[in-house]
């Protein structure tokens, strides 16, 4: 196992990625709860 | 500080070479123009079924189809970054410009591709997951892997992949495939050579120099323009047919004859194209108009079925 040491740039490009990563994340958890939300309150209504 | 466990990550002075790509990189993999083209035409076929879908349902189905054809797109990029890195057109795309790796790329299409139709399935239904999964298969594995560098008809059937959209819209909302959602591929998949084509002649030593057999450098220059003529008549004469089918009204049909003329036209304008033009102007006109055909015929598609739509709802009301 080696360690090495990030440049600036690795470091600002990897940071970009986990933050796009990130909303991806909690994009798609936002999208199931909305989409459990209008498919219960739609099968309540039938 | 971070782990280094994988020595294929490294540079060839011995130090790291990780990734430097950044989100817009990832992003660029996903070719957004050919996406915005899949969410229109997506969008088109969703606003022309009958029937109802919820908005937001509506909105994750276009996601979706969007992010799987920018998975598609993605997986296109990585199969072919030997080709692109030699042609001008495609000299800056991620990969051949070094910022992403070729595995990094197919594992993120790999992703997309997978989330995607599990997501448009679970959400929507599973026919459209179904044709979305097709259409991806089609473009990367059909198209890419095996019609693009054996056939000089690669466009003609790879075509297909990008006339699948409208029809995966139709189905979001009706869970069937019907004669209507048929046409609206129809008109992308007969739409499609012909836009091709008429890249492929200003572009033609670029494909002639990776190898790709496109119409041009295979068959010639006066074989390419004659087929460009006769798909130019066919796209022209599937344009009128909502009309003749009545999904659509006279003044749809009066605007696409229109437009399908102009197609002919420009498509003619290449035919009298003298051989070996080092310009190729008609060319590059013909490829600029045929990329609004296409918007403007869904666009008019879209547009008079709302007007129906509204028409009918304030009948009901009066």
């Amino acid at each position: 196992m080696e360690l090495v040491s990030l440049s600036d740039a690795q470091r600002k490009s990897r940071r970009g990625r986990n933050i796009a990563l990130g909303v991806v994340l909690f994009g798609l958890v936002a999208v199931f709860y909305v989409v459990t939300l209008i498919k219960f309150s739609s099968g309540m209504m039938q | 500080m971070t782990v280094i466990e994988n020595h294929e990550a490294m540079g060839p002075e011995g130090g790291a070479r990780l990734s430097e790509a950044s989100a817009r990189d990832f992003f660029e993999l996903l070719k957004p123009r050919v996406m915005s083209l899949v969410v229109f035409t997506a969008l088109a076929g969703m606003v022309l079924a009958p029937g109802h879908i919820h908005p937001f349902i509506g909105f994750i189905a276009i996601l979706c189809i969007a992010v799987g054809a920018g998975a598609s797109g993605a997986l296109n990029m990585w199969y072919d970054a030997d080709i692109d890195a030699v042609m001008t057109r495609t000299a800056r795309r991620p990969i051949p410009a070094g910022k992403i790796l070729p595995k990094e790329a197919l594992a993120f299409g790999l992703t997309l591709s997978a989330f995607s139709v599990c997501i448009l399935g679970i959400v929507v239904n599973w026919l459209s997951a179904g044709l979305l999964a097709f259409t991806i298969f089609f473009y990367v594995v059909i198209y890419t892997m095996w019609l693009k560098r054996s056939t000089p008809q690669n466009i003609v059937i790879g075509g297909a992949a990008g006339a699948f959209p409208p029809m995966i819209g139709w189905a979001c909302v009706t869970n069937a495939i019907s004669i209507e959602s048929i046409v609206l591929f129809l008109i992308t998949f007969l739409w499609t050579p012909a836009h091709f084509w008429a890249l492929a002649l200003f572009k033609m030593r670029d494909y002639g120099a990776v190898g790709v057999p496109m119409m041009p450098n295979v068959c010639g220059e006066a074989t390419t323009k004659n087929q460009i003529v006769i798909y130019a008549v066919l796209t022209a004469m599937i344009g009128v047919v909502p009309t003749a089918l009545g999904f659509a009204s006279t003044a749809y049909g009066a605007i696409a004859l229109c437009l399908g003329l102009g197609f002919i036209w420009y498509s003619i304008g290449v035919h009298r194209m003298p051989e070996g033009d080092e310009k190729m102007i008609p060319a590059k006109k013909l490829f600029a108009f045929s990329i609004l055909y296409l918007f403007a015929i869904f666009s008019a598609l879209m547009v008079d079925h709302l007007i129906a739509t509204l028409w009918l709802t304030v009948g009901k009301v009066a």
